[in-house]
């Protein structure tokens, strides 16, 4: 049975355990969000002993370099000593610059970094409210286009991070972000394929930052966007994205409402994936891009699929809650 | 010439090429969707170019035991024969799709043929 040693206390890992449930079982407080693989909140860096191959999935090679691997994905076959990231190379400094309230339940927060943080429009970050607890927010912000950074925050209720981004946080704050992370964004090269965004909620986070990256790069295929919400009041930067869509001929935006609450005219009634599917039909050579709620972008991903999307044009990240 | 079924079959290339196609049908496939439906499609479809290999009688590592381990989960959960029998009539289909000729279509079924009893555990 390996051990594992963290500031300075040493702890048994079982087979079969993840360092984070070895760490986290003995009362020891380690950052986690999705447990899976994905998120990267629970990111660590090994100080002696190799990690796992397994456990570096997905991370950026200067952080495999350095030994960092993600504690929840981490199953040890020697021992090793670990600890959190330092601040400076995996961790970020940023300042709140502004907040905002996008809709009765959505606020955007934005950041500004000392040193421009590395991005793409639709990758996220890891937001500490302190340095055991993290939570992923995708960057709605352009770096070619936008100064700061901007999240859009939902309040989940109890939400611990979510809760003291919408009643703590101020501008001025210092808080400290991870590097960005993720697949989800836009990568130039046929320029002429069409792209269909899906997103629901604060799932629009991610998909505005997308298609304003694609129209930046100067994509030239359709680009259509459907944000979906149960009532008109979830939905929010319509005016921005209508405007958006009279700019550009090859965008357009479509809020769908899935609730009986039909408003006026320019709204389509519907969940969001119904309705983008009943517009498009097949989705033979169409890019896609789902995000939010982690039932719809598990439905959505396999109908996109089934409907003709290659695998690798679809990309999708499920705002996944942590277990309780 | 002394090709293997894989190398007539066209090889790695012939699997990526049927992989997308046969994972489409398997998951639209009502009798056996349910045992396909990960959460996470990337890494069921990684699994399935893996079966693809092994069923074109490509390079593979598995072992009779590896089959009947790698199988156990979905025995337990009601693997049956009708089961088996729908992923080879998929697997025939996405040839055919994929214009394969006949005698190779019926290779391979042949091959599929010889893993029944450690797939289905039996
Ligand atoms: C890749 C990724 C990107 C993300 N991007 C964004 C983003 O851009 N914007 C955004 O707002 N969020 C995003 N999220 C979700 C975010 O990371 C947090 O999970 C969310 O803010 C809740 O964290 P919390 O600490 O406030 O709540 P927690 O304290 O973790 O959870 C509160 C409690 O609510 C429970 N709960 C479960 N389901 C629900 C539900 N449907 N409603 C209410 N409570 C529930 C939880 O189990 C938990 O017990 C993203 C998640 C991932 C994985
Ligand atoms: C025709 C004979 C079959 C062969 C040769 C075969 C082969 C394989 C192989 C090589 C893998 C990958 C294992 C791995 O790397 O993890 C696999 C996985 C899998 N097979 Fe089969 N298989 C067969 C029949 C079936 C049938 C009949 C079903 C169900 C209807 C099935 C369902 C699955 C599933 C769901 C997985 C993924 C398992 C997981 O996610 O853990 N297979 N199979
Ligand atoms: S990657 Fe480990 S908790 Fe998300």
């Amino acid at each position: 049975m390996p051990n594992l040693t963290f500031n300075g206390d040493t702890y048994a890992c079982a087979e079969n355990q993840s360092v984070l449930d070895a760490l986290t079982g003995n009362g020891v407080s380690i950052p986690s969000s999705c447990r899976n693989g994905i998120c990267q909140t629970c990111l660590m860096r090994s100080v002696s002993g190799t990690p796992p191959l397994d456990s570096q999935n997905g991370l950026k090679e200067t952080l495999k370099a350095q030994n960092y691997f993600l504690a929840c994905s981490c199953h040890p076959l020697e021992d090793m000593e670990v600890s959190l990231p330092d601040a400076g190379s995996a961790r970020i400094q940023a300042t709140v610059h502004s907040i905002e309230s996008l809709n009765h339940e959505i606020i955007c927060v934005g950041l500004h970094c000392e040193n421009p943080l590395e991005y793409r429009a639709g990758q996220f970050i890891n937001l500490f409210k302190d340095a055991t607890l993290g939570r992923s927010y995708s960057l709605a912000s352009v770096p070619a286009h936008d100064q700061h950074l901007k999240l859009h925050i939902r309040k989940v209720p109890d939400g611990r991070v979510s809760g003291w981004a919408h009643h703590n946080l101020k501008p001025g704050d210092v808080v400290e972000i991870s590097q960005a992370v993720g697949n989800c964004f836009y990568v130039p090269g046929h320029p002429e394929q069409p792209i269909l965004l899906i997103g629901t909620g604060s799932g629009l986070a991610p998909l505005y930052g997308i298609a304003r990256d694609a129209l930046e790069q100067g994509h030239t295929g359709p680009i259509r966007l459907y944000h979906g919400s149960r009532n008109p009041q979830g939905l929010y930067l319509v005016n921005e994205l209508c405007a958006l869509a009279d700019c550009h001929d090859n965008f357009s935006y479509t809020p769908c409402i899935s609730g009986d609450a039909m408003p006026a005219d320019g709204y389509a009634q519907g969940r969001a994936l119904d309705v983008a599917l009943a517009d498009i039909g097949k989705l033979t050579g169409w890019r896609v891009f789902l995000c939010g709620n982690p039932e719809m972008v598990k439905t959505a991903k396999k109908k996109a699929f089934l409907t003709g999307a290659a695998m690798k044009d679809i990309y999708a990240d499920a705002f996944t809650l942590a277990a309780a | 010439m002394n090709d293997t079924l894989f190398d007539k079959l066209g090889g790695d290339g012939a699997v990526n090429a049927a992989v997308e196609i046969f994972y489409r049908k398997v998951l639209s496939d009502d009798r056996i969707s349910d045992f396909f439906d990960d959460v996470d499609m990337d890494r069921q479809a990684a699994k399935q170019k893996a079966f693809l290999t092994m069923a074109f009688g490509g390079p593979n590592q598995y072992s009779g035991m590896d089959m009947r381990r790698g199988h156990a989960h979905l025995v337990a959960k009601g693997l049956n024969d009708a089961h088996f029998d729908a992923v080879v009539e998929n697997l025939a289909a996405t040839l055919q799709e994929l214009n394969v000729p006949q005698p190779y279509i019926a290779e391979v079924a042949a091959l599929c043929e010889t893993t029944r009893n450690d797939v289905l555990g039996k």
